[in-house]
């Protein structure tokens, strides 16, 4: 996946030459997670610049220069960094445009990286997108496979709205096709449909769809029919295809690697309530990560975080 | 500086005074709503900065911004439409006294987040210098920004990147109700600005012509490549950190002496002793009120906002 986001960066940058790339270890080290990898070489250190640590300042230098004319693609190192940079996500990106009545644009992306199960304890491994999707003014994406996180990046890069664009820090080393052509480029604000099924609707985003894509190819193996619907966009919320999945099993179970208090699950089911009480067989089901601060120790870290046996069990709990 | 150019100074300064006396009064009324921060007896820091800008330099200031709003070259209608909360305001009414801008005038904006701004100054300032023109950025600030964290991120970033941006510390003694002494461990704040290896310097904010002097200096530093500078202006504000702050912390006697020093009638009497008659003067008295009257009926008469407004301008693409 690391090799789908720097060649998304890679082919935008050379359609267009106001795009910016710059953060902590981005330029010659090519990222910490190796995702800007050959940028600095190829398109020079002008536009690939390293920053000092300093999440403030790269996020409020990005939207000064993205009201002055660059399209910046800032790299936040990790989304528990982003909270010393909130202030200038949610406080001037996501409102420079209509505080100021329409006169400002803010054409940015910030990348980052969200979720737990390296090991790295409690303060950097949270998973929060969801907190920052709860702003207006502000789109927040999160790819599932590497295609998505090529077609996503190119079409946020390319869109003139601020996006927190979120990559799950396992999810670096995942294999997968990467569509070729500079034209690949995926819609903003729609979710995606990533398997069929009648029985049961898993609604789930980033990491959490691997997890429910296996969850359901056991629970096939049972004779239970799951569809997948990857949301892939926080912010716009696109609930069309769930709210259609759902007319036709009744039964909804949300994935979210997150906790379950206030989250990505509490806003889809409030949703599915609203919209299709009619059609409810069950009560939705959450898996969510245990409500700890996650822990360092191995044993401990996959214990508080959801995987495949929540998921199945969840399952099992609206049929 | 040519006569011409001093008399549109002063014109300027008495057009922010008034403009903020009466802003005062509406707030009084209840016209103008929220916080309101006045920039009484800071107008040469604003005025004699601006002036020694090139028209697409760029000028970014805090929360106390009508001085410099006007000082950027935009209309007492726009800002006074803005205070009411109008559609005809720079922002839709949308923004409000602290969020006055106008992108036409290279003015970014007041923002009002202490200390967020210097953050977004070294962006505007990097996008110029990418784009390889000699703009430069002015950022204006007080003195209670630069013991926030954004201060010194930001300060650090233009040093490392040399870009081109004049700080702008306008040091009128309190942050909000406490005076600098107790909240900065260094009440000369260009000190600061030492740590970060920038040159700096400090002017008498009461006196524009020293002020423009200054600034001048500062910009062409900055415009000829040489990376940021710091520039420590001393001045007061003679009402309190905002409405409805009647300022027990300070004497009255403290304020009589900065009173005293006027940048207004200091500069009048540079006028007078540079043989301008008072009839001029008066007159430009005279337009200012008549402007200031003007903005109050335009603004009055303004409609407010269809209330489908609040959802425009939130993205670009929807």
């Amino acid at each position: 996946m690391a090799k789908a986001i720097s060649q998304a960066i890679a082919e935008e940058m050379v359609r267009d030459p106001s795009i910016v790339v710059f953060g902590e270890e981005v330029a010659a080290a090519g990222g910490t997670y190796g995702a800007t990898a050959g940028l600095y070489e190829r398109f020079g250190p002008e536009r690939v610049k390293d920053t000092p640590i300093s999440e403030g300042v790269i996020a409020g230098a990005a939207v000064g220069a993205a009201m002055n004319g660059l399209r910046p693609v800032a790299e936040i190192m990790g989304i528990n960094f982003a909270f010393l940079a909130m202030d200038q996500i949610v406080n001037h990106a996501a409102k420079v445009r209509s505080m100021f009545g329409g006169q400002f644009k803010c054409p940015l992306v910030i990348r980052t990286t969200s979720g737990g199960g390296r090991q790295l304890a409690a303060t950097h491994s949270q998973t929060v997108e969801h907190l920052f999707a709860h702003f207006p003014g502000l789109k927040v994406v999160a790819p599932s496979t590497p295609a998505d996180a090529k077609g996503l990046l190119k079409a946020s890069i390319r869109s003139d709205d601020p996006i927190l664009f979120v990559e799950q820090a396992t999810m670096y080393s995942e294999r997968g096709e990467i569509p070729d052509g500079p034209d690949f480029v995926l819609p903003i604000g729609r979710s995606d449909v990533k398997r069929r099924g009648k029985d049961v609707t898993l609604i789930a985003y980033s990491k959490m769809v691997s997890v429910s894509l296996k969850a359901a190819q056991q629970l096939a193996a049972e004779g239970v029919e799951c569809e997948v619907v990857d949301l892939r966009w926080l912010r716009p919320l696109d609930l069309e295809p769930v709210f259609e999945s759902f007319k036709q099993t009744n039964r909804a179970v949300v994935v979210e690697e997150s906790w379950r208090t206030y989250g990505v699950g509490a806003e889809v089911a409030a949703r599915i309530y609203e919209e299709c009480f009619d059609y409810l067989d069950a009560p939705v089901q959450r898996v969510a990560q245990k409500e700890v601060p996650l822990p360092y120790s191995a044993e401990l870290e996959r214990y508080a975080l959801p995987k495949v046996s929540d998921v199945i069990e969840a399952v099992k709990a609206v049929m | 500086m040519d006569k011409a150019e001093m008399l549109r100074l002063y014109k300027q300064m008495v057009v922010i005074r008034l403009l903020e006396e009466k802003c005062e009064e509406l707030y009084q009324k209840g016209k103008i709503g929220g916080f309101m921060h006045l920039y009484i007896g800071q107008e040469a820091t604003g005025v004699g900065a601006v002036s020694a800008r090139r028209p697409d330099d760029n000028v970014i200031t805090a929360y106390r911004d009508h001085g410099i709003a006007l000082a950027c070259g935009m209309a007492p209608r726009s800002i006074m439409a803005e205070m009411l909360g109008k559609v005809t305001g720079c922002c839709k009414g949308k923004g409000g006294s602290m969020h006055l801008a106008d992108v036409n005038l290279k003015f970014w904006g007041g923002h009002a987040i202490v200390g967020a701004h210097i953050a977004l100054a070294t962006g505007l300032a990097w996008a110029d210098q990418r784009r390889g023109s000699d703009v430069v950025t002015l950022c204006f600030f007080g003195e209670g920004a630069s013991n926030i964290g954004y201060f010194h991120e930001g300060l650090n970033l233009a040093a490392v990147w040399k870009l081109p941006c004049v700080f702008i510390c306008e040091n009128n003694s309190y942050g909000m109700w406490t005076p600098v002494a107790k909240a900065s461990a260094v009440t000369e704040i260009r000190q600061k600005a030492v740590a970060y290896g920038m040159p700096g310097d400090v002017a008498d904010g009461m006196d524009l012509l020293a002020v423009r002097a200054a600034a001048e200096k500062a910009i062409a530093h900055v415009r000829a490549g040489n990376g940021p500078y710091f520039l420590e202006i001393i001045t007061y504000r003679y009402r309190g950190h905002s409405m409805g702050d009647q300022r027990p912390y300070r004497a009255q006697e403290e304020i009589r002496r900065w009173q005293a020093n006027d940048p207004i009638g200091r500069f009048e009497k540079v006028l007078l002793d540079a043989g301008l008659p008072q009839t001029e003067i008066a007159a430009l008295d005279k337009a200012a009120e008549a402007e200031i009257a003007d903005a109050v009926q335009y603004a009055e008469e303004s409609p407010f906002p269809a209330l489908d407004e609040i959802w425009k301008d939130i993205y670009a693409e929807n």
